[in-house]
C-alpha cells in the first residue's frame, strides 16, 4: 500500500508538470486556434534563458544575493519570452491568419525547430542547473498508518503548490481583469471580439506570452528537478496526448488530463511493465489518446461540437 | 520557346491519356532517368554515392509517400518514421528468418506489413482530422520506437538491439559496393515514382484530392471517405515502409530504432513541405534540399567562420542548421505553400512564353 502511494505521488508530480505544459497549449488554442506544437520548445528556450541568466546576472552586477539573482533572471527571461511571443505575432501568425489549422501546426513545428537551435545557439547546449532554493530532503507521511511510511520528496510538494498557485493566478487574471474578459472573448468568437474593437493582433501577443509564463514556469520546476537539457522538448511532447485526454478547449481538463496522464503512466509502468518488458511510459499516454481519439475525440472536458468527418 | 505544346496533336485516347502527355516532359524524363542510370555511376565518387546519393534516393521515396498521405490526401501524419522502422524491421524478418528468400521480396514483404500497421493508425483518421489526427499519428511513432527496442522478436534476440544486414544479392548481382547500392536504390525509386505519378491522376488519386480540399463536398459526390482514407494511408504506409527497408538494408547496414525516431518523421514532413504538397517532383526537390543542406552547412560555415575570425564548432553548425530548417518552413508556408515545385513550374510558364511575353 505505502509503495502504492509512493507511485502514485509520483505520478501525480509528473502530471502536474505535463499539465503545466499542457495548460500552454489550451491558452493558445482557445484564443488564436492554433495548435501550438512550439509549447515544449517554448518550455526548453525559457528554462535555459531562466538557468543561464541567474547564472550570468549576478556576475554582470556584482550581486551576492541569490535571491535577487534568481527574481533578476526570472523577469529576464519574461521578457525574453514576451520579445518570442511579439516577433512570433509579427513574423509568422499576422501572415497565416485564416489559414488551416493543418497549416498552422506545420509552422509552429517550423518554430520549434527554430526555437531549438536558437535556445542551444545563444545559452549553449550542456546540461544547466536551475537553483531557485527548492530544498531537496526526502520527507516521510503516514508513519503512523503505515510501516516505514510514503517517502515523497518536499520539492514535488513546493513544486505543486506553485504550479496550483499559477492556475489560481491565471484564472483570476482571466475572470477578474478586462485582458482576461477580452481574452475569453477571442476564445469564444472571433468576429465577434473583433467586432466590438478587441485588437486580435495584441490578444495573440498577449496569449503568447502567457503560455511562454506557464512554460517559463514549468521549464524552472522541470530544470531544478532534473537539470535543463535538450530532453526536456520530448517530455513535453507528452502534453499532446494530456490535451486530447482532458480536451482541447478546457483549461480543467488539461490540469485533470495531466495528472491521469502522470498517474497512469507511473502505475501502468510499476504494475504492467513487467510483464511487457518495461518502458511502457514511452507509449502509455499516446496509446490512451488514440483510444480517446476513436471513442471520445471531445475529450473528457472538451465542447461537445467537434469537426467530425 | 523550349517549352511549347504546340503542333503535339493527340490522334488516339491511348496517346491523350499517357503519364507526361507533352512531348518535352517525357524526353527530359527519359533523359534524366538514362542520365541517373548510366551518367551518374561515371561521373561521382564514392563520398558522393555515400553521403549524398543514396541517402537521397531513399529519403526521396520515403518523401514520396509521406506526400501522397500528407499533399494528396491531406492527413497530416507525424508517424512516417515508424512506418519506415516496420518496413526495415519487418523486411528484415522475412530476409533473415525465411530461407532463400529474395531480398526484394523481403523489401515488399516489409511494406505489406507497414500498409497493415499504416491503416490501422490510420482509422482515427474516419473520426477525426487535422490536429487531432498528429496525435494520433505520433502514438505510432512512439509506440514503434518501444516495439522494436524492446521486444527482442523484432531484432531476432540480437543482444545489442542492432540489427544487421549485409551481402544480399539478386540473381547472383551482389549488392555490396556503393555503385551498386545506387542503381538498386535508383530502380526502386523509377519503378515507385512512375507508379506514384500514374496512381495520382488515376481516379483513387482524384479521390484523395477531392477529399483533401473539402471532405463534405467529396462525400456528397459519392466519393467514399473511408475507403479513400485508408487507401491513401495504405498506399502511402507502403512506399514509406519500402522506403524503410532500403534505408536499413542499403544505407545503414545496420541500424537501431533510433534510425526511425520521431526526428525521422519531422524530417519527412520537412521534405514534403518545402519540397511542395501535392506534387511528386516536390518531393525529390524536398528529399534533395533536405540532404544537401546540412553537408552543404558543414562546409560553408566553417568557411565562413574562419573568415571573420570566429571558431564555428560542430555543435554551432547542427544549431544553425535547426534554425535555419525551422525559419525555412515558415517562411514557405507564409511565402510559398506549395514548395519548390511551384517555383518549377512558375520556371517552366516563363520558358513557354519566352522570349515573347505574350
Amino acid at each position: 500500500m505505502a509503495f502504492f502511494l509512493e507511485a502514485l505521488f509520483g505520478g501525480l508530480m509528473a502530471g502536474m508538470l505535463y499539465s503545466l505544459v499542457a495548460l500552454g497549449f489550451v491558452l493558445i488554442f482557445k484564443a488564436s486556434g492554433v495548435f501550438n506544437f512550439a509549447q515544449g520548445a517554448m518550455v526548453l528556450f525559457a528554462a535555459l534563458a531562466m538557468a543561464r541568466f541567474s547564472e550570468w546576472v549576478p556576475g554582470w552586477l556584482g550581486l551576492e544575493s541569490k535571491f535577487l539573482g534568481n527574481l533578476l533572471a526570472f523577469v529576464l527571461a519574461a521578457g525574453v519570452m514576451f520579445m518570442l511571443a511579439w516577433l512570433i505575432e509579427r513574423l509568422v501568425l499576422r501572415h497565416l491568419v485564416n489559414q488551416e489549422g493543418v497549416t498552422l501546426l506545420m509552422a509552429t513545428l517550423g518554430i520549434t525547430y527554430f526555437l531549438d537551435g536558437l535556445g542551444q545557439t545563444i545559452f549553449g547546449s550542456a546540461i544547466y542547473k536551475i537553483d531557485v532554493g527548492m530544498p531537496k530532503e526526502p520527507v516521510f507521511l503516514f508513519e503512523s498508518v503505515f510501516p516505514g511510511g510514503v517517502l515523497i520528496s518536499l520539492e514535488d510538494v513546493y513544486a505543486a503548490c506553485i504550479a496550483a498557485l499559477l492556475v489560481v493566478v491565471l484564472s483570476l487574471f482571466f475572470q477578474k481583469t478586462s485582458t482576461g474578459r477580452a481574452l475569453r472573448a477571442v476564445a469564444d468568437d472571433h468576429q465577434a471580439a473583433q467586432s466590438i474593437g478587441i485588437p486580435l493582433n495584441r490578444i495573440w501577443v498577449i496569449v503568447w506570452f502567457v503560455a511562454g509564463i506557464t512554460a517559463l514556469v514549468a521549464g524552472i520546476i522541470w530544470g531544478s528537478k532534473l537539470g535543463v537539457q535538450f530532453s526536456l522538448t520530448t517530455v513535453a511532447l507528452r502534453a499532446l496526448p494530456v490535451i486530447i485526454l482532458g480536451g482541447l478547449t478546457s483549461v480543467p481538463g488539461a490540469i485533470i488530463g495531466g495528472l491521469i496522464i502522470g498517474v497512469g503512466e507511473k502505475l501502468s509502468e510499476v504494475y504492467l511493465g513487467p510483464y511487457v518488458g518495461g518502458g511502457i511510459e514511452i507509449w502509455f499516454a499516446y496509446m490512451l489518446a488514440l483510444v480517446f481519439l476513436l471513442f471520445r475525440p471531445q475529450g473528457l472536458f472538451g465542447e461537445k461540437i467537434i469537426d467530425r468527418v | 520557346m523550349f517549352y511549347r505544346e504546340n503542333g503535339q496533336f493527340k490522334t488516339s485516347y491511348r496517346k491523350d491519356q499517357q503519364i507526361f502527355a507533352i512531348a518535352q516532359d517525357r524526353w527530359v524524363v527519359l533523359a534524366l532517368i538514362a542520365f541517373a542510370f548510366v551518367g551518374v555511376p561515371y561521373l561521382a565518387d564514392e563520398y558522393m554515392f555515400r553521403a549524398i546519393l543514396v541517402p537521397f534516393l531513399i529519403l526521396a521515396l520515403a518523401a514520396l509517400g509521406v506526400n501522397i498521405l500528407v499533399g494528396y490526401c491531406g492527413q497530416i501524419s507525424l508517424g512516417s518514421g515508424a512506418f519506415m522502422a516496420v518496413g526495415a524491421y519487418m523486411a528484415y524478418n522475412t530476409y533473415v528468418r525465411i530461407e532463400g528468400m529474395p531480398v526484394i521480396l523481403a523489401l515488399l514483404a516489409g511494406g505489406v506489413f507497414a500498409t497493415l500497421v499504416g491503416i490501422f493508425f490510420g482509422i482515427p483518421s474516419l473520426r477525426v482530422k487535422g490536429l487531432y489526427l498528429a496525435v494520433a499519428t505520433l502514438a505510432a511513432q512512439f509506440f514503434c520506437d518501444w516495439a522494436f527496442s524492446r521486444i527482442s522478436w523484432f531484432t531476432n534476440n540480437s543482444s545489442s538491439g542492432s540489427v544487421a544486414v549485409s551481402d544480399f544479392q539478386i540473381l547472383g548481382w551482389v549488392i555490396d559496393s556503393p555503385v551498386d547500392k545506387y542503381l538498386f536504390a535508383l530502380s526502386f525509386l523509377v519503378v515507385f515514382g512512375l507508379l506514384a505519378k500514374n496512381l495520382v491522376r488515376s481516379a483513387i488519386g482524384r479521390e484523395w484530392m477531392a477529399i483533401r480540399d473539402m471532405d463534405v463536398a467529396a462525400a456528397v459526390i459519392g466519393i467514399r471517405p473511408v475507403y479513400a482514407k485508408l487507401s491513401a494511408f495504405a498506399v502511402s504506409s507502403f512506399i514509406v515502409g519500402v522506403a524503410g527497408g532500403l534505408w536499413g538494408f542499403v544505407h545503414l547496414g545496420s541500424w537501431e530504432p533510433a534510425a526511425f525516431s520521431i526526428d525521422r518523421s519531422f524530417q519527412l514532413l520537412f521534405m514534403v513541405i518545402i519540397g511542395g504538397m501535392g506534387s511528386i517532383m516536390g518531393s525529390f526537390f524536398g528529399a534533395a534540399f533536405i540532404v544537401v543542406l546540412p553537408i552543404f552547412l558543414n562546409q560553408f560555415l566553417p568557411t565562413v567562420g574562419a573568415v571573420f575570425g570566429v571558431e564555428i564548432s560542430t555543435a554551432l553548425v547542427s544549431h544553425v542548421e535547426y534554425m535555419i530548417f525551422g525559419a525555412l518552413i515558415v517562411w514557405f508556408l507564409i511565402a510559398e505553400p506549395h514548395g519548390l515545385a511551384k517555383l518549377w513550374s512558375i520556371a517552366k510558364q516563363k520558358l513557354r512564353l519566352w522570349p515573347f511575353p505574350h
